[in-house]
Formats: structure tokens, C-alpha cells, sequence
């Protein structure tokens, strides 16, 4: 009897804490912003409890359809490109010298230790019409007019494939570290050619690590709604922007969260898929 | 044979050129911020000659030195709370049988899965309904919430290779139960909480989504600063306390690894 009673005693003494913090503060709130989707906005920016479908209904017209669509393409877009760029760096650093290794792996954490929104601005910095790009570029002669590089879908498309590059490198890095060398060698020793061995050995093999990358890729890069803000032109909004425009200009906090909710939902898909092929446990 | 595989595993110029490449590019807006941290022009456009000023006039913006001050105040107390909770939240997990144990295990996933933006509006939304205003109190209990996960799952990861006998052992010579987790457990797993104490700090620094919706006009945060400065143009003083946090950043998390390997080596 005390025995237990002390057992569950330090069970709540030690997780208590955790659970009553995220119930509170992780919970409610999100249990809440699903409740408001059902609600009317009022007058006054707040909520009324009234309840509607009509948040949802208002997911379905043109307008937002186009927004989802560019958002889910520019994701797209930096995904690939991430696994593009990242995969044969990835290798590179996975199959470097064990003493280069650590240091070239810590090399490429080093500036994602530091805030995203400074180094987005750097870009920021040398893109401008009157930046350093252009003024180099002007000074040798190879342009005649300064180039329109900032504020435009490309410049959000490589301010999102920098933010994220190493969240794509970094799974690809340990399933490649992973990978068996003893297969590589058996492959070619049979008479396979490299292509071959790529193709029918090292891409399967190294799956897991290119969907754990994707998905790390692909669900922050719906959020990142400062990257368009600072290096995209006004003619383009995503998801992002717009769930933030509802909650702080437009405030139609009703809508905003039934936004919200295709953001969840797009992400529940990705990980039902990943969860097929991986263990949640590789994600953090 | 042993010189082919040592052969195949050897990469030529072409595979070290582009790695260069990949590492100029991760690191090309950093250098810019802190090259013209040391510009004497107003502009950020070409470098007339090197200075120093900004790194004093800085101190003259006090808008711009409150927000980094919050940004250091907030990152610093959202830490200590992360680690201190998440570590024993661990602990917990690791030493006691409970119902609901599977649940709340795999409900910690939720906030790293979860898009960030969605857990910002929801605590916006919570927030504003209970009519708490937006405040450093908010700021860090977001940062708290997203952060602490990541604390329960390194130290429990530390915890998962621990040799439960060693604790056995201190009790049966007469340790009581504080002085065995003091003495025995927490050097142990010391290297763990170092390294989710590390982790939530660099997360709270780098935050700019969560921190948006649930900073006050008086607890703005440094990014969240340079970002409402950045289409008016930036002041390079700006430039110069960017440089501060970059460099401060590393250096903090460089010592603790170094801290961290010592400390591996030892055990």
C-alpha cells in the first residue's frame, strides 16, 4: 500500500510537470483554434459563439484554392530541390575521412545554430537592386542594368531551399552513414555498374533517409511565412502569410484557424506515409 | 584489396569543389552580415573602410539593444524551465510503470511534429480568449512548450543505455535517495541534459514564428525587430549586433561540446 502510494508519487512528481505544462499551454490551445473554426467572427476581431461551417465552406473558393496550390508547389519546389543539392553533398560528408568527418558535419550545423531570420536577411542584403550582387556584377561589366533579383518567387524558392537545406541533409546523412559498405562492394565485385549499384542498392537502402528529410523539408516550409516576407514581392501569397494576415490584419481569427487546419491535415497525411516506411523516433 | 576499397571510398577534386560550394552558400549571408558590421558606409553596398563605430553606437539605439536583451533574457529563462521540467520528465519515464506511460511518451511528438505556425496561433488564440496580454511570460512559456519535448527525449535517450545496478549499488551502501540521484545519476546522465539544454537554447534563439504571435510590443525579440526594419531599410548598427548574436550563438554552443566530450571521456 505505501509502496505504491510512493510509486505514484514519483511517477506525478517527475512527469506531473510535463503533462500539466502541455496540457495547459499545447492542449487547450489547440483543442481551442478547433473550436473556433466552427465559430462566427465578429465585429471587434474576437469570436462569437455562433456556430457555422461556413470558415470551412470559405476554404473552397478560388482565391484560397490558388493559395493552397502555390504553397503546396513551392514546398514542392524546395523539397526537391533540397534533395537534389543535398544528396550528393550528403554522401560526400558521409563517406569523408573519419577524422574530416565531425568537422565537416559541424560545419554545416554551425550557421543553423544561429537565427534563421538574420541570415534570410543577409540574403536579403545581397540580392537588393542596389545590393552587392548587382553593384559586382555592374562593376565588371557583365550586366548593363541592374538585375530584379529580390522580391521575386525565386528569391523566396532560395531563401526557403537555405533555410532548410539541413534539415533535408542531415536524415539523407545518417541513412547513407548507415549504409553497409560490404553491399556496395558485393554489388560491383558481381559485376554491376556504379549506376547500377546507386540505383539498385544505395537509393533503396538510403529511403528512409530521403523521406525523413523530405517531410522535415517540406512541413516547415508551409510555416515559413518570414521568408516570403522578406525576400517575396507582393504578387504571390502562401498559406503561411495568409494564416497570419487573418490573425493579425484581417482578423478573421475563425477563418484563420480552419487555415490552420489544411495545414494540419496536409501535415497528418505526410506523417501517416512517413510512419509506413520510418519510425517517428528518426524526426527529432 | 584493402587498397580498393580505400581507393573507392577517396573522392576526386570535383566531389571537393562542390562541397566547397555547398558550404560557401550556407555560409555567404553570414559573412555579408558580418562584413558590413565593419563598414563605415550607411549603405549596404560596398565597403569603404573598416570601423568599429557601429559596435558603440549601437549601444545609442535603445530599442534595438532592449530587443536583444529580451532575446537573451527569454532564451535564458525558457532553458533553465525546459531542462529542469523535461529532465525529470525523463526521469520518470525511464524509472516508473504507469498507466497512460505509451500515451504521454508518443503525445510528446505532437509539438515537434505539429507546424509551428499552427502551435503559434493556438497559443495567440488561447491567450487572447483568457485576456492575458502578449508579454515576456508569454514569449517564454511558448518557448518552454516547443523546446521542452526535445530536453525529455535527449536525456531519455541517454538514460536508455544507463546501468540501473550502479544505482542499486550506492543505495545498498547507504546513499539515500537524493544523494544517489546528486551522486550518482544526474553525472551520469550529465552529457544528456547538457545536450537538451543546448538544444532548447539554440531553439529559443533561432525562434522567429512562435515568437511573432506571442511577444508583446514591449518584449519584441532581435529578429523579430530586424524583420519590421527590413523593407524600410536596416541600420548597420543592426549589422553589428546580428554579428554579436551569430558569434555569441557559436561560442556558447561550441564550449559545451567541447564540455559535453569531456565530460563523455570521463565517464
Amino acid at each position: 500500500m505505501i509502496r505504491s502510494f510512493k510509486k505514484h508519487m514519483g511517477a506525478w512528481g517527475t512527469v506531473g510537470p510535463t503533462v500539466i505544462w502541455l496540457g495547459i499551454f499545447l492542449f487547450l490551445p489547440l483543442v481551442y483554434v478547433i473550436l473556433i473554426t466552427f465559430l462566427t467572427k465578429n465585429a471587434y476581431g474576437g469570436v462569437d459563439f455562433s456556430f457555422t461551417l461556413e470558415n470551412y465552406r470559405n476554404l473552397f473558393k478560388s482565391e484560397y484554392i490558388k493559395v493552397f496550390w502555390d504553397s503546396i508547389v513551392l514546398s514542392l519546389e524546395t523539397t526537391v530541390i533540397c534533395l537534389l543539392v543535398g544528396y550528393p553533398f550528403a554522401y560526400i560528408l558521409a563517406n569523408a575521412p573519419r577524422r574530416w568527418k565531425n568537422f565537416l558535419v559541424l560545419l554545416l550545423m554551425l550557421p543553423f545554430w544561429t537565427n534563421s531570420l538574420i541570415r534570410t536577411y543577409g540574403w536579403n542584403t545581397l540580392l537588393r537592386t542596389e545590393g552587392i550582387i548587382n553593384h559586382f556584377l555592374l562593376g565588371v561589366g557583365v550586366i548593363k542594368s541592374p538585375l530584379e533579383m529580390l522580391y521575386t518567387d525565386q528569391a523566396v524558392l532560395l531563401g526557403m531551399v537555405y533555410a532548410l537545406l539541413p534539415f533535408t541533409v542531415l536524415p539523407l546523412y545518417t541513412s547513407i552513414e548507415k549504409l553497409d559498405k560490404s553491399l556496395l562492394e558485393a554489388g560491383s565485385d558481381l559485376g554491376a555498374s556504379r549506376a547500377h549499384v546507386f540505383t539498385r542498392i544505395v537509393l533503396p537502402l538510403t529511403m528512409p533517409g530521403i523521406f525523413a528529410g523530405s517531410i522535415q523539408t517540406f512541413i516547415p516550409s508551409l510555416g515559413f511565412f518570414f521568408i516570403s516576407d522578406m525576400m517575396g514581392g507582393a504578387k504571390t501569397m502562401y498559406i503561411g502569410n495568409l494564416i497570419k494576415n487573418q490573425f493579425l490584419s484581417a482578423r478573421n481569427w475563425p477563418f484563420g484557424a480552419a487555415l490552420s487546419i489544411v495545414l494540419i491535415i496536409i501535415t497528418l497525411i505526410l506523417m501517416r506515409l512517413y510512419t509506413k516506411v520510418g519510425s517517428l523516433e528518426d524526426m527529432a | 584489396m584493402i587498397k580498393k576499397r580505400r581507393k573507392a571510398r577517396e573522392f576526386g577534386p570535383g566531389a571537393v569543389a562542390y562541397a566547397c560550394l555547398i558550404y560557401l552558400f550556407l555560409y555567404l549571408p553570414i559573412f555579408v552580415v558580418i562584413a558590413f558590421s565593419f563598414n563605415s558606409s550607411k549603405m549596404n553596398i560596398v565597403f569603404e573602410h573598416f570601423t568599429v563605430e557601429w559596435y558603440f553606437k549601437m549601444f545609442d539605439n535603445r530599442q534595438l539593444m532592449q530587443s536583444f536583451v529580451n532575446t537573451i533574457i527569454v532564451a535564458g529563462i525558457s532553458t533553465v524551465l525546459s531542462v529542469i521540467i523535461g529532465t525529470l520528465c525523463a526521469l520518470g519515464l525511464y524509472k516508473f510503470e504507469f498507466r497512460l506511460k505509451n500515451v504521454i511518451s508518443s503525445s510528446l511528438y505532437i509539438p515537434i511534429v505539429i507546424p509551428e505556425l499552427v502551435f503559434a496561433i493556438a497559443l495567440l488564440a488561447f491567450f487572447s480568449s483568457l485576456n492575458i496580454p502578449m508579454s515576456m511570460v508569454t514569449l517564454v512559456i511558448a518557448h518552454v512548450t516547443f523546446s521542452m519535448p526535445f530536453v525529455v527525449i535527449t536525456v531519455r535517450a541517454r538514460l536508455a543505455g544507463f546501468d540501473h545496478s550502479i544505482e542499486e549499488a550506492a543505495r545498498d551502501l547507504g546513499a539515500n535517495g537524493f544523494r544517489t540521484f546528486w551522486r550518482v545519476t544526474l553525472p551520469m546522465i550529465s552529457p544528456g541534459v547538457i545536450s537538451g539544454g543546448m538544444l532548447a537554447l539554440t531553439m529559443s534563439l533561432d525562434d522567429v514564428v512562435v515568437s511573432f504571435f506571442t511577444a508583446g510590443p514591449e518584449s519584441t525579440t532581435l529578429p523579430l525587430k530586424i524583420l519590421g526594419m527590413v523593407r524600410k531599410g536596416v541600420s548597420p548598427d543592426v549589422n553589428a549586433l546580428s554579428t554579436l548574436m551569430i558569434v555569441g550563438t557559436i561560442a556558447i554552443l561550441l564550449t559545451s561540446n567541447f564540455i559535453q566530450e569531456r565530460l563523455e571521456k570521463k565517464l
